[in-house]
């Protein structure tokens, strides 16, 4: 230990944040992260460099296809890459939090290059101002096919969009039960978006699909007087989206979402008209920031990062992890696929295998975190894919975790190697019982030495072993 | 034979990506047949006919005894209104029953919750492949999704079996309780017992069974396989399904070699399931659907067919009542739709609903959403 040597406490506080914050990292991480300093560590992530992030020139080399993404499982594909290697974390965490939110799906869009170009402006403009958030979707030409706004005119208005903007994206149907808007709202609010429509086509053969393309059609747009949330003028959608921002509902919006996403599992969105947040007090500073800086996003992800009720014990392991927590975690844990190499393509598939299929949302409401994530067929694959990464002590975060177990002393107890490992993925707190069931089935095997080469490989086989059965555990599927 | 008073089972594969039904089912002597197929015709003397103007494709040659039988039902013109030309939409419309709006429920995992809703049996329904289609998803449905039979379950990494045996006894162990931290991990600690249960109760199938029949592997053979398996060890799954490979039938370009391969793929393997269920004495209270999220252009585009809407769908089993059911769709210019698509003329739901009612005994109008005239198949 160096004389800098952060504390148990503070270990366990920085992990917490790169879950969070981001997809986890190795305990070498973890623990150079804490000797940067917590706030510090904070204002990095909040304030990325220009830079992607990775290097992309790489990437590319190693998947040209990523280029054109003329397949969804391509876009998938390079999103686990960049989730995994990215290292302005929050950045890609965030794109990751508005897909789950503005999320358009290629099941319908049918045109994989425009799905993942609405992933790739999250990543870009997620950690930016809402407004402007809303501007761009609101001709994102993803969002316009996917609901329907391509099919919205003057003459015949189609309200989807105008709907979901409200209803999804901006407010929820109500907060401290009252409604935040009508039915009237949503008509005047779908009226404001008529003639924002995409470009014609080209059509998909013989060469494939090109991106949409976002174009206002002037001829098509109602300028017709429209009383939208009690403001009567001729709105056009950017007059709609600023009366939006300025509601204590889309300021309760983006709060609850975020501690959802950050901190704590909230229920659906549908039910917050009448369900109260969890915490009450926090969405309430985080309401305070969304106004004091005119909608920043930045702003409010500050004040969560840095607050108590992002820190404190009680949030902890406090939220079912995503399948992109479980898979993209375990990755960055054990160090694999951190460069080009094969067998990615199968590892970008498992967040599929456990419900959560990128670019592909079940509905426009996106997927609902917590409990959802869990069905049988779910935990069996998420059971399995994180006990065989993590049992691998080939891997070079796992190899490096195991290393560290032999620097606790010539001799481990059981116990004491349960612990071990427990600490090192986490630190992860199981229950009592969990914990006398792990050390009686590692105990079978006696004290683990290493002094020699037999005793070496023998304490890896076994340290591999026990990392496995933790990830087996039902307290490993909280992050 | 056994008794006929077992419980109905229904078994559903999904040929993904949109099976070209003009040619699986052809209108031989229909001259409009040959001006839409200048290339992908096929000679007349190759067709295996069904009737005056019918006939099956070459590989499709093994089901033609089932016809014969009066086992194979053929649904002609199925389809949906204003079908969607997107692979992913029209899956997730068979799939969930709703057209319009985007729904989350799939119909067999309605019918799950029907026929199981106390979730006395983890295996009612049973998907094989990886992943839960979206047909047999439902909230609080357990289904167990089988990428491998002889590998399935929990910590299949394991390669030791004593060392797999050890640790799922820990497992057991550890999740057994079934009391955790607070109400979620309580919910994950129950899914666990669920999945373990499921995955211990079909480790017994194999075991249990002797193949005679010989499947083609690789697409869905090998899971077609997988069900005469579990369905043979009478583990009470009453729902299956499978699906081709992810948009396999998606034949823009050389279809003339592609869909004549996979069609001998679904045929012989069809063929090898009725006959491996034929032979353990089991056949009799399963029927089979076979559909396509839609079908194909008329016309053909020198090399292949573009997505359409009206398609073909088989249903085959030792209770069906074989012969045509919907209408072959006209191929007159001025009756197609739009585009040149073939006009559906019957909604898969009426399928589903015969199927429902007429085959698993439960009210068809919650799961399909609503009455469909039903066919006479069953």
């Amino acid at each position: 230990m160096t004389q800098n040597a952060v504390s148990q406490q503070e270990i366990a506080l920085m992990a917490h944040l790169l879950r969070r914050a981001g997809f986890g990292a190795s305990r070498d991480e973890i623990e150079a992260r804490a000797q940067q300093g917590y706030d510090s560590v904070v204002d990095e992530l909040l304030n990325p460099t220009d830079d992607p992030g990775i290097d992309e020139d790489l990437m590319y080399r190693a998947y040209p296809s990523y280029f054109d993404k003329a397949a969804i499982e391509t876009g998938q594909t390079e999103i686990v890459y960049r989730m995994i290697n990215n290292k302005h974390q929050l950045k890609e965490k965030m794109a990751l939090f508005w897909h789950t939110i503005l999320c358009a799906g290629d099941n319908k869009v049918d045109n994989a290059r425009t799905t993942s170009m609405q992933y790739d402006t999250f990543r870009e403009k997620g950690m930016g101002n809402f407004k402007e958030l809303l501007l761009w979707l609101s001709t994102d030409p993803a969002m316009l096919y996917y609901l329907d706004n391509i099919e919205s005119h003057k003459t015949a208005v189609n309200e989807n969009y105008g709907r979901e903007l409200l209803e999804l994206f901006s407010l929820g149907v109500g907060m401290d039960n009252d409604f935040n808007y009508t039915e009237d709202d949503v008509k005047a609010c779908a009226r404001a978006f008529t003639g924002w429509n995409l470009a014609p086509t080209i059509p998909v053969f013989p060469y494939g699909r090109t991106p949409f393309e976002f174009r206002f059609d002037p001829a098509d747009h109602d300028y017709g007087e429209k009383t939208f949330l009690g403001e009567t003028g001729n709105w056009n959608g950017d007059d709609v989206v600023e009366i939006i921002c300025k509601q204590p509902g889309a300021a309760r919006f983006v709060s609850r979402k975020l501690y959802d996403f950050f901190v704590a599992d909230e229920p659906p969105v549908p039910s917050w008209r009448l369900s109260e947040p969890r915490d009450i007090d926090a969405i309430k500073q985080l309401e305070q920031a969304y106004f004091d800086s005119g909608y920043e996003i930045k702003a409010m992800l500050e004040v969560l990062f840095k607050s108590d009720f992002f820190k404190g014990e009680a949030v902890r392991y406090a939220k079912v992890k995503s399948p992109a927590d479980v898979v993209i975690g375990t990755m960055r844990m054990a160090q694999d696929h951190t460069e080009p190499k094969p067998g990615l393509f199968f590892v970008a598939m498992e967040p599929k295998y456990m419900g959560m299929d990128l670019l592909n949302p079940p509905t426009v409401e996106g997927w609902h975190m917590g409990r959802e994530w869990i069905n049988s067929g779910s935990l069996i694959d998420r059971i399995n894919f994180a006990s065989k990464v993590l049992g691998d002590t080939t891997m070079p975060g796992v190899q490096s975790m195991v290393n560290r177990l032999m620097a606790q002393g010539e001799n481990l107890t059981a116990e004491q190697m349960v612990d071990g490992c427990l600490d090192l993925v986490g630190p992860l707190t199981i229950s009592e019982e969990t914990r006398m069931e792990l050390v009686g089935h590692v105990a079978q095997g006696g004290d683990l030495r290493h002094s020699t080469e037999a005793e070496q490989a023998d304490f890896a086989r076994r340290a591999g072993e026990t990392f496995q059965m933790i990830a087996t555990t039902s307290e490993f599927q909280f992050g | 034979m056994v008794s006929t008073s077992k419980d109905p089972v229904l078994a559903v594969v999904s040929l993904s990506g949109g099976n070209d039904g003009m040619n699986t089912v052809i209108p031989y002597s229909n001259p409009r047949y040959r001006d839409y197929r200048p290339t992908l015709g096929i000679p007349e003397e190759m067709i295996v006919p069904l009737t005056d103007t019918l006939g099956l494709h070459p590989s499709m040659a093994p089901l033609k005894k089932y016809w014969d039988e009066g086992k194979l039902a053929i649904i002609q013109g199925i389809g949906y209104p204003n079908g969607s030309l997107s692979h992913f939409r029209s899956m997730d419309i068979w799939a969930t029953c709703e057209p319009v709006e985007l729904g989350v429920e799939g119909w067999l995992g309605r019918l799950v919750k029907e026929l199981d809703p106390n979730k006395e049996n983890v295996l009612t329904g049973v998907n094989f492949g990886r992943g839960l289609p979206r047909a047999l998803a439902m909230e609080g449905v357990p289904v167990a999704s089988v990428g491998d039979l002889n590998s399935y379950g929990l910590l299949t990494e394991l390669e030791r079996e004593e060392q797999r045996n050890e640790a799922l006894d820990l497992f057991g162990r550890m999740y057994g309780p079934a009391i955790g931290r607070g109400a979620v991990e309580d919910f994950i600690r129950s899914t666990g017992v669920e999945a373990m249960m499921g995955a211990d109760i079909l480790g017994t199938a194999p075991g249990m069974y002797r193949g005679e029949e010989e499947y083609l592997l690789g697409n869905i053979g090998g899971y077609m396989r997988d069900m005469v398996q579990v369905h043979n060890a009478n583990l009470g799954t009453r729902v299956f399904f499978t699906t081709a490979p992810y948009n396999i039938f998606d034949t823009h370009a050389n279809q003339a070699v592609g869909q004549s391969n996979l069609l001998n793929d679904v045929a012989r393997n069809v063929d090898s399931f009725m006959a491996d269920m034929r032979h353990h004495g089991i056949g009799d209270n399963v029927v089979t659907l076979l559909y396509s999220e839609f079908g194909r252009r008329a016309m053909d585009n020198g090399s292949g067919t573009d997505h359409g809407t009206g398609g073909v769908a088989f249903v085959i089993g030792e209770s069906v009542k074989g012969g045509l059911y919907g209408e072959y769709p006209s191929l007159e210019p001025n009756e197609l739709e739009d585009g040149g698509n073939l006009l559906h003329n019957n909604d898969f739901r009426s399928t589903y609903a015969t199927l429902l009612e007429n085959w698993m005994g439960v009210d068809s109008k919650p799961i399909v959403g609503g009455a469909w005239e039903k066919h006479s198949f069953i």
